[in-house]
């Protein structure tokens, strides 16, 4: 078993028209039992970035609290909100110092741009190799569920009510042909004005 | 030396190693450790009679899922330099990264344009400090004083200096079209259909490589031409039906919205006109 | 291989090299069948690759069976080659010995039989069954590679399988969805089955070229083709 699917997770970033949506599952597991249903792999970074991580779960916590260390020094150091795409380079570069031992986490990353509120998502690998397309990034133990569902499903400029169907659908779909996640899903919708936070219904098998 | 390594540290630059015994012991326990991202790739160079062009295609894969449809492979070194990347797709990035950084400090030291024969050595100097364990292999090519220059580097160290060379997956398919087609002084255009055939048969043959070309032609006075993309050589299909959602459709439990408070930026009303 | 796998290979290390039997290879390709009311689609690519190399862009990895059975599959040529002769063969003898056409589910046993006839040193290969059953309804029966099966109304299997079976769970199953649905039309399953092979094309890098589709429905059988992606 790939220390990748220890725990199980699956996490999702979607651009749409003027938003973009971060979702994540809730299972967390030790192999294949289920310890926890309520373990949201999305976290808020600041505003309108949100920040999401599947892997090994101890590394999730581990590099979530890093990551909002060195955002709170950045942010009292220039006194501004940091932008989605420095972000990415942090985290990339945080991922890729430990080239040779890395942290088991891939992360996603979904935001607006502070000054412009231009859509923004990333991903990383676990040794920070950044990317960013601009439809969608997966990252989870279901990973290859989720490029097919989104490759069928994405359409550019998707209102926000769309954006969510399309992502939701997409994260329920895939996580119930996986054994690893699952259990429940959370689905952030960011504007630029608000974030709207569902709780979704799913299989909790 | 503190041995608690605490979460609110600062690195202080180079690898860390902290977590190499913790993962060895993952993997004594029977864990298997995850592959990274590859650039499973086709990247070419070749010295025409007025410059340098630089060629790669855009997939990524991680095993035989494409990871990303168009990433760039044709990275930034130095205003008269660029450099093509195959193998673990962060080494490539950050290797060119800080190579590019540490050519541009030392730009502001020698106040002159940098030669590609000092990149060339201070990649290959860093790739065989690590032995191959940081895997790039690199296409290198730019021009400088003493004109146009062109090499490849492997990721132990090892370097050549060629009139065309291919590195990645694709390679063979991509060299093969160069020994059938490459002449020494070529013209810009002969040229640049050359290094998009390579590359796209390397796209075409070799299932690691894919989507677009991208070109970087460098010339003789030192102007780029970064072309992203040269060629779409592959377009996704057209789909057959419509797959967007009734609103409703997804079950929801819960719900909760945040407001955000906007930073007003700047602020202009526009009254009616006065049409009495 | 990506070109860095070749410098880590430890072709210089002082340990001896085993050299093993290995009877398997993956050659690649996608397979999709999908039941209707009164008819059965099954659509496959036409890429049969082996690693990062591709041996033909026209290689339909369907094959019809009888006037309503088509037979998908996908794993590793060899065996596929030798299934398939093997199935063939068992028809033409089942055809004389009974004198009548052999069913779709009588097919569909007998292939099941036929792989758990080698349990022990299995076909690599995933079977999809297609077809109209006795009554004139559209079915679809998949194998694992050692026999058991199952009657389902849509499956996919090969290499982009995972890529797949939630859209289908989503889109014919309705699953996770809120409302009511009309049955499956044949232009909407054909339509899905494109699709399907358009999202597979561009994210698996064994699937391309071209989708090839066999329609089954009381007329006889039907073949489509649709080009793909060819990188």
């Amino acid at each position: 078993m790939s220390i990748m699917s220890y725990n199980g997770g699956a996490a999702i970033a979607m651009k749409g028209k003027n938003c973009v949506a971060i979702a994540s599952d809730l299972r967390f597991g030790i192999q294949a039992q289920t310890v926890g249903m309520d373990f949201e792999k999305v976290f808020p970074m600041s505003d309108r970035l949100y920040l999401g991580l599947t892997g090994l779960a101890t590394d999730v916590q581990t590099v979530v609290q890093k990551l909002a260390f060195q955002l709170k020094l950045y942010e009292l150091r220039e006194n501004r909100p940091i932008s989605p795409k420095t972000f990415l380079s942090v985290v990339s570069n945080v991922l890729y110092e430990k080239r040779f031992g890395p942290y088991f986490i891939e992360p996603v990353i979904a935001g607006l741009d502070p000054k412009t509120s231009e859509p923004f998502i990333a991903s990383c690998d676990l040794i920070g190799c950044p990317m960013e397309p601009e439809d969608f990034v997966v990252t989870g133990t279901c990973a290859v569920q989720m490029y097919g569902m989104c490759e069928a499903l994405w359409q550019p400029d998707m209102e926000p009510d769309q954006l969510f169907e399309c992502v939701s659908q997409a994260l329920l779909n895939s996580v119930d042909r996986d054994a690893g996640s699952g259990w429940g899903a959370v689905v952030h919708i960011v504007e630029a004005d608000k974030v709207t936070t569902r709780r979704l219904k799913a299989r909790m098998d | 030396m503190a041995t608690t390594v605490s979460c609110l540290e600062l690195p202080k630059g180079g690898f860390s190693f902290d977590n190499c015994a913790r993962n060895a012991r993952l993997e004594e326990r029977g864990l298997t450790r995850p592959k990274f991202r590859k650039t499973g790739t086709t990247i070419v160079g070749l010295v025409f009679e007025d410059g340098v062009i630089l060629g790669a295609d855009t997939r990524a894969t991680e095993d035989t899922i494409v990871a990303d449809k168009n990433c760039s492979k044709i990275h930034y070194i130095a205003p008269n330099i660029y450099c093509c990347g195959a193998g673990t797709a962060a080494d490539t990035e950050k290797t060119t990264e800080m190579i590019s950084s540490n050519l541009q400090l030392h730009r502001y030291r020698t106040g002159r344009p940098n030669r590609v024969a000092t990149a060339n050595r201070m990649l290959k100097q860093y790739l065989y400090r690590y032995q191959g364990y940081v895997s790039a292999a690199l296409v290198l090519g730019g021009v400088d004083c003493n004109g146009p220059h062109l090499y490849s580097i492997h990721p132990h160290g090892s370097t050549d200096k060629l009139p065309y060379v291919t590195m990645g997956s694709g390679s063979l398919a991509a060299m093969a079209t160069f020994e059938a087609g490459y002449k020494a002084n070529m013209k810009k255009a002969d040229a640049m259909q050359l290094v998009r055939d390579a590359v796209a048969a390397g796209i075409f043959n070799d299932l690691g490589s894919g989507s677009n070309v991208d070109l970087c032609i460098i010339g003789k006075d030192m102007k780029v031409e970064y072309l992203r993309p040269f060629d779409v050589a592959n377009k996704k299909g057209v789909r057959q039906g419509n797959y967007s959602y009734k609103p409703g459709t997804t079950a929801v439990l819960s719900k909760s919205i945040k407001q955000i408070k906007y930073d007003i930026v700047s602020e202009s009303v526009q009254e009616d006109m006065d049409t009495s | 291989m990506a070109m860095a796998d070749i410098y880590q290979n430890n072709y210089m290390s002082m340990a001896p090299t085993e050299r093993r039997f290995e009877p398997y290879a993956f050659n690649g390709g996608n397979i999709l069948a999908v039941a209707g009311e009164d008819f059965a689609i099954v659509a496959s690519d036409t890429r049969l690759s082996q690693g990062f190399m591709i041996h033909s862009r026209d290689h339909p990895k369907a094959v019809q069976l009888s006037s309503s059975t088509v037979l998908a599959q996908s794993g590793f040529e060899g065996d596929i080659t030798t299934l398939k002769k093997h199935v063939k063969i068992r028809i033409d003898m089942y055809e004389h010995n009974h004198g009548k056409k052999a069913s779709t589910s009588a097919i569909a046993s007998m292939i099941s039989k036929m792989l758990y006839y080698k349990r022990f040193f299995p076909y690599y290969v995933y079977n999809i069954v297609a077809g109209l059953d006795d009554v004139g309804k559209g079915c679809v029966f998949s194998y694992d590679p050692v026999g058991s099966y199952e009657r389902e109304q849509y499956r996919a299997a090969g290499a982009a399988n995972e890529l797949l079976q939630p859209l289908l769970d989503n889109q014919i199953g309705h699953k996770n969805m809120e409302g009511d649905f009309l049955p499956l039309s044949k232009e909407k399953a054909l339509q899905l089955c494109i699709d399907c092979f358009i999202s597979a094309a561009e994210r698996d890098i064994t699937t391309g070229d071209c989708v090839f589709l066999h329609v089954i429905d009381k007329d006889g059988i039907a073949t489509k083709e649709f080009p793909l992606r060819r990188d």
